[in-house]
């Protein structure tokens, strides 16, 4: 059918993860300072959310790239959209924004602890 | 190496009325830190701000300028 399977991978882990971040390296491992950052601010929140390294294959931050139209790492997207990359995400955690767009409780003094949906990262391998 | 003065010619060269102000994170002439001002911004979303200041610089992004960090606003 098509001849961009890596490109329909990720297409597919969009729809199908209401919250989703492609970002270099893992929540756990993060590669980068704004990876880890991104992250941090879903974790803060005690979002659950689908994470996708982009660092084992080029062609991932490639064609993500080409979908999103948006030509860094790590990038955020909610229901579908792009909310954003670390810049966008941690001000609309700073004013809040970032927890409405996710349908959770804003930061509190204390944090709820992190939950990932376990499993998720990684879809995108089984199919290269 | 693309240098900050570079990087803020380029911003206020391509989207007209922009100021901009541009540091270099980690003095190594590759991370950056943008914070760009412009009145068109004022009918776009964040995202699409962003994405008028990434394409500015096109495939030099992940290229030679290996970050730009963004805070952008209408004034």
């Amino acid at each position: 059918m098509s001849e961009n399977p890596v490109r329909n991978a990720i297409q597919d882990a969009i729809r199908d993860h209401e919250v989703i971040l492609f970002m270099k390296g893992t929540p756990e491992r993060p590669m980068c300072g704004f990876s880890a950052r991104t992250a941090a601010a879903l974790e803060a929140l005690g979002a659950e959310y689908a994470a996708v390294d982009i660092l084992p294959d080029p062609r991932i931050r490639q064609e993500l790239s080409a979908v999103s139209n948006w030509p860094t790492i790590p990038q955020l997207f909610v229901k579908g959209e792009l909310l954003g990359g670390c810049d966008i995400v941690t001000e609309m955690y700073e004013s809040g924004e970032l927890a409405q767009a996710l349908g959770v409780e804003p930061a509190s003094d204390a944090p709820a602890a992190a939950s990932v949906e376990p499993g998720a990262p990684l879809q995108i391998d089984n199919r290269l | 190496m693309p240098s900050t003065d570079e990087l803020r010619q380029r911003i206020e060269a391509a989207i007209p009325g922009a100021t901009a102000e541009v540091q270099d994170l980690t003095g190594g002439g590759d991370h950056f830190r943008a914070t760009v001002i412009a009145p068109s911004f004022a009918d776009l979303s964040r995202i699409e701000q962003h994405r008028a200041v990434y394409a500015v610089f096109g495939a030099d992004i992940g290229g030679p300028i290996h970050a730009l960090s963004l805070e952008t606003r209408a004034e």
